[in-house]
């Protein structure tokens, strides 16, 4: 018993921590920008399958660093011959600009790599037991992953809190017209903020692809549940989606876990129910089973009860 | 000299008007996902289709009449599929194959057999080539519906069979994906281990969220947890491969049963992790004989990329039988096709193959086999290929039918 909750449990920080490399990006680029992007997990994408090519040639450190970059690039080049283009005609422009581009980037990775999972293994430099627990060693790589995101936190908690460049885009969410009355190039920074919200998602990436599958889908799986994360942990908000990925991988695990279904539950109390009655299929469904939807009925419920998230400054 | 040409153009038109039906073609619809999350199974049957149709048609197709493919997407939907199966019959197709997903096969089972009621003289079958809930061919059975894959039960058969021969496994683990088909392999699972081997104790049985999970780590400590030696599972694409993997990341040392994981791209996932410990059933690998099969090493020839695996040995089987049945008929008509389908028995490279009469099921050798590294025919260029355990034989695999089956007429 206490080998599954200490094996739930580090499973549960390992994908929360990942899932917080994967949105720290979005929640950036959403709360600096104001938009939308539906191509973030694109980007995340895209870090997994350049970081594999590159592993190959270069080796996997090298690929670590230059993987991130290439994309952070990819990502500039969107805000700068893209997105600024279409800032112009409002929100429901750019968020049909990221739409699509999710769709081309899938259809060019499709044409590059195939549509089957390419045969990405965690790269031997890596690939070495970090500490065994109850006789199970455990993979240094969920513990490089893990390190990562934690940097990652504290990278962008400094960078908001305690650099030129934070303050300046913290103004410019409220204050556009000022910061570049005062000499501030807005598009400019506009372009950082896009370019280092997609490095993030592709560093997320590189260790994502091989943790979980390379696949030219594999964008279109994580999309939604990034979405999830930043709202639920509050738009602009960095401490809000740690706190909602770790909320949200902790929970998913420990679901996973309960083979208890609603029945059960009502069952010491006197009422149980017949097999032919239209409610015994709803209640009899064991709380490992909706395990994967839980994340989802957090949204809804976060954005009834409370629209500006866990810790966000303003309604979303 | 103006008699001579009116009747020059008299013979030509004769001649046209005799040569139409010559060149009449027998059209094929093949309806499976081309494009979306499942789109790679659905291209690289359409390869086999292609070849296959091919193949027919060089050796002068049947009764003289040319084969010609069409190719619809149902992006896996039901729905999907009735609309693109309309479009099919009115561009004249007279024959469906489809497999991948038994929900879809269900939907168009249920609207051929209701064209065919409505329209006589235009009747179509449908050949399934994979969609294998026992159900097809069981309650929902038809004569309009041809199933050229084993069923659940069947390979759930000869996988227990293996498990029952092993005396070092004792405990078993199932997880299946929540949806039709995985409760159709848990079921099985129970009922034939609780027959073949009363003393191995069932440790778990698990529906999961139907390729949804992104991470299996959490069900592979509750595996763990439950001390099981063995796991069975139905699972394919994704849902396979991140299990496999996380089984992997957390050391879980178990031997999978498994249904899919010869599937194309689950190998080359794998890798060397499922050596020996992954266990497949299937009609057909790569190394079911010394050398490898003819038309296996032509459609290699064909389509040399490593996601264009040969994988659909049922296929040619399909196709063979087909080709037996008109031959047999004389005819390409469907419903004279069907009736010569019955009961029909051909020889295939891997032994003897029957349509079974009752139910419209395939009776065909099915392989167990394991992952191996020494062995002369890899998959997906991996160095990695599947090595026999134990072969089942056609009619031994039968198993008793709930069908009634309703002729015409």
């Amino acid at each position: 018993m206490l080998e599954l909750v200490t094996f739930s449990l580090l499973n549960g920080v390992v994908y929360g921590l990942l899932l917080f490399m994967l949105s720290s990006g979005l929640t950036l680029i959403w709360s600096m920008m104001g938009v939308l992007n539906f191509a973030h997990a694109s980007m995340f994408m895209l870090g997994a399958y350049f970081s594999y090519q590159l592993g190959l040639a270069i080796g996997f450190w090298p690929a670590l660093v230059i993987a991130p970059l290439l994309v952070g690039a990819v990502g500039a080049a969107v805000e700068r011959f893209g997105l600024r283009h279409v800032h112009r005609q409002g929100h429901v422009g750019e968020i049909l600009f990221t739409f699509g581009l999710a769709y081309l980037i899938a259809e060019v990775v499709i044409m590059v790599w195939g549509r089957n999972p390419i045969e990405n293994r965690v790269p031997a430099a890596i690939d070495f037991p970090a500490f065994a627990l109850f006789g199970t060693s455990y993979p240094f790589y969920k513990v490089l992953m893990m390190a990562i995101s934690v940097g990652m936190f504290v990278f962008l908690w400094l960078a908001f809190k305690r650099t030129r460049i934070g303050l300046v885009i913290q103004a410019e969410l409220t204050h556009p017209q000022m910061v570049s009355a005062l000499g501030h190039d807005v598009p400019r920074v506009f372009v950082l903020v896009f370019a280092v919200g997609s490095a993030l998602a592709a560093m997320a990436g590189v260790i994502g692809g091989f943790a979980l599958l390379t696949e030219p889908n594999m964008a279109a799986a994580l999309g939604p549940i990034v979405f999830v994360v930043v709202v639920v942990g509050g738009l602009g908000s960095i401490p809000g989606a740690l706190v909602a990925s770790m909320l949200i991988g902790i929970v998913q695990t420990f679901a996973v876990a309960l083979d208890y279904s609603l029945l059960d539950l009502l069952r010491p109390l006197g009422v149980s129910m017949a097999r032919s009655s239209p409610l015994y299929e709803l209640c009899s469904i064991k709380v490992a089973q909706a395990a994967p939807i839980l994340p989802y009925l957090l949204l809804v419920l976060m954005l009834i009860l409370r629209p500006k998230g866990l810790m966000g400054t303003r309604e979303t | 000299m103006k008699g001579r040409t009116l009747h020059l153009i008299c013979l030509a038109a004769a001649a046209i008007a005799f040569a139409a039906p010559a060149s009449a073609v027998v059209k094929i619809a093949y309806i499976d996902p081309l494009s979306g999350g499942a789109a790679s199974a659905g291209i690289n049957a359409q390869k086999h289709m292609a070849f296959l149709v091919d193949r027919v048609n060089a050796a002068g197709g049947l009764n003289g009449e040319k084969l010609e493919l069409l190719s619809f997407d149902n992006k896996v939907s039901p729905q999907e599929s009735l609309i693109v199966l309309k479009k099919a019959l009115d561009e004249g197709a007279r024959y469906v194959f489809q497999g991948n997903g038994s929900a879809v096969a269900h939907a168009i089972t249920e609207a051929v057999l209701k064209h065919n009621e409505r329209n006589p003289g235009k009747e179509v079958l449908f050949f399934n080539y994979a969609a294998i809930d026992p159900a097809l061919t069981n309650e929902k059975c038809n004569f309009w519906h041809f199933r050229f894959d084993s069923d659940v039960d069947m390979k759930m058969q000869a996988l227990t069979n293996v498990i029952a021969k092993d005396p070092k496994i004792k405990r078993v683990y199932l997880i299946n994906q929540d949806y039709s088909f995985g409760k159709a392999v848990a079921a099985a699972a129970q009922k034939m281990l609780a027959e073949k081997r009363p003393d191995i104790t069932i440790v778990g049985d698990e529906l999961h969220p139907l390729q949804k999970v992104q991470d299996f780590s959490p069900y592979v400590a509750k595996i763990k947890a439950a001390g099981a030696d063995t796991v069975i599972t139905g699972n394919w694409s994704n849902d396979m491969l991140l299990l496999i993997k996380a089984a992997k990341d957390a050391g879980l040392k178990v031997s999978w049963y498994t249904y899919y994981a010869g599937a194309l791209g689950t190998p080359s996932a794998i890798g060397k992790d499922g050596v020996g410990s992954v266990i497949q059933v299937s009609e057909w690998h790569n190394n079911v004989s010394p050398e490898l099969d003819p038309v296996a090493a032509a459609f290699r020839k064909r389509y040399p990329d490593k996601d264009d695996e040969f994988s659909y040995y049922r296929l040619m089987t399909a196709f063979d039988l087909f080709a037996a049945a008109a031959a047999k008929a004389k005819s390409n008509d469907p419903v004279k096709v069907a009736r010569a389908l019955e009961g029909l028995k051909i020889a295939t490279t891997v032994g003897e193959v029957e349509m079974r009469a009752d139910n419209h099921q395939v009776l065909q050798p099915m392989f167990v086999s394991v992952m191996a590294d020494n062995v002369k025919y890899d998959v997906e260029k991996t160095g990695f290929g599947f090595r026999t355990l134990a072969k089942i034989e056609g009619r031994d695999a039968a198993l008793p039918t709930t069908c009634k089956m309703q002729r015409p007429g």
